[in-house]
């Protein structure tokens, strides 16, 4: 689960963009270290390939363009592999790689596959 | 899939606009879209100390263009006293930015 | 096998023996969150349709997991021993280490800054979290933290303190903002007490944190030349 955060207001400082938080101060550092998860890991791998010159669906650039997009409530409540997994979610879909339905009804089975074989699984949405 | 792209940086023979000792001004302009010139440089003044070459342009990368021109990079060297008006630290501390060359000035 | 890829900065001898450092709750127990369904919906539907494959993706999680701070230990002492390389180093890190059969990839360039004693650099990015892992591995929470990323730059020594490091009071404290296609490693200074050193012993002392500036490597009771294999 997402940590709590501070959210801290952009709007006051002049047009400062959501992700550009260089001199603002977001308090003490949290060094607690952790292996990253699964899907995480999957989700970095998904991002270098879909950006590689193999494949080149979109650049890492669109998808940085996309997380700056979220509002600065989303950008400081969400972590970062969140943050990209549903960036690579927006950037398939505008470069017509699959539909928003095709992806919706494969997360109701994904959920539905695993909440079968006993898992607790949130049913929160990740807004468009 | 759109815009099949060749690799970030360029070859290039042109000459760079700027030269490492030159003194530079990042313009204080407003931004639509996606940008990598942080927000805490804009208006200040700081020296070239390294010229990366040419890379395609971040700004339109974003949005599936294929970013040409390329825009020369520069490593530009702030005193952070200049950066910051209660810089806590060393008057000779500084800070390096990456910033392409379409957010560079002479410095007035 | 397990990698001791865990380097908990300078600071890791507190932890006494390496413990495991705790998994994230959301591994495979727990409330499985909807980014995570996502993930697993996305990749299903990217094999389906042919764009990717199961084993690339697979392969491409190996080759990060295979990138890990160790390997860029290996890099700073092959540079303190090693003169002619610390320079070519300098000069273009990806073709130096491409000498060691290190291949940074498509991704981005590399760049290597030197501490000398007048000046310590210390690594950021402010506006995502870019970062070397083609040879460090993922980065660690922390640089990707709010916090991280928006003290730094104007606060560096504020910051460094929090890591528990300190500077000499006539050290220049010289940030980087990885704002573009760089990607920057810190090359730390070799400490005096490791005269006579094999490349083994001193990459023994090189942490993750030493690379990103937010430690310096340390000679304690326990590292040196007996705790590494002697060559020969």
């Amino acid at each position: 689960m997402a940590p709590k955060r501070k959210t801290m207001p952009r709007k006051g400082a002049g047009g400062r963009a959501a992700h550009d938080i260089g001199g603002l101060n977001f308090g003490k550092i949290d060094r607690a270290e952790h292996d990253p998860a699964l899907w995480e890991k999957r989700t970095d791998a998904m991002q270098r390939l879909l950006t590689s010159p193999g494949k080149r669906a979109f650049s890492v650039d669109g998808l940085r363009r996309v997380i700056e997009d979220y509002g600065e409530q989303v950008y400081d409540r969400t972590t970062y592999y969140e943050k990209w997994i549903r960036a690579l979610r927006n950037l398939v879909v505008e470069q017509e790689l699959m539909t928003r339905a095709e992806l919706e009804a494969r997360m109701a089975e994904v959920r539905a596959r695993h909440a079968k074989a006993g898992r607790r699984v949130s049913k929160a949405k990740i807004p468009w | 899939m759109v815009n099949r792209m060749s690799a970030r940086r360029l070859e290039d023979s042109q000459t760079p606009r700027f030269a490492p000792g030159d003194r530079v001004q990042v313009p204080s302009r407003p931004v639509l879209g996606h940008c990598r010139t942080p927000w805490y440089v804009r208006g200040k003044r700081g020296v070239i100390c390294a010229v990366h070459g040419r890379f395609r342009d971040p700004e339109r990368l974003a949005y599936h263009f294929p970013g040409l021109p390329a825009q020369v990079l520069y490593k530009v060297r702030f005193a952070q006293q200049e950066v910051w008006p209660s810089y806590r630290g060393r008057a000779d501390d500084h800070i390096e930015i990456d910033i392409y060359e379409h957010w560079l000035e002479p410095a007035r | 096998m397990h990698e001791d890829d865990h380097d908990h900065g300078a600071e890791g001898a507190a932890h006494g023996g390496h413990a495991h450092p705790p998994l994230q709750k959301d591994h495979d127990a727990g409330t499985m969150s909807p980014y995570e369904v996502l993930e697993e919906a996305l990749r299903s539907l990217l094999i389906e349709k042919g764009i990717l494959s199961a084993e690339e993706i697979a392969g491409a999680v190996d080759l990060m997991d295979s990138r890990t701070p160790t390997l860029g230990a290996k890099v700073i002492a092959r540079a303190w021993v090693d003169p002619a390389f610390k320079k070519r180093l300098l000069k273009d890190t990806r073709a130096a280490l491409l000498e060691l059969d290190i291949d940074i990839g498509t991704i981005a360039e590399f760049a290597t800054v030197e501490n000398t004693p007048e000046v310590h650099n210390v690594i950021v990015c402010t506006l995502c979290s870019c970062y070397p892992k083609m040879l460090l591995g993922l980065p660690p929470a922390w640089y990707k933290s709010l916090a991280y990323r928006s003290r730094t730059v104007v606060d560096p020594r504020g910051v460094l303190g929090e890591f528990g490091l300190e500077l000499p009071g006539e050290v220049e404290l010289r940030v980087h903002d990885s704002t573009a296609d760089l990607r920057y490693l810190v090359l730390p200074m070799r400490p005096k007490a490791t005269r006579g050193w094999s490349e083994a012993a001193l990459a023994a002392i090189v942490t993750r944190d030493c690379m990103i500036g937010t430690a310096l490597p340390r000679v304690t009771a326990k590292a040196g030349p007996r705790r590494a294999q002697r060559a020969a």
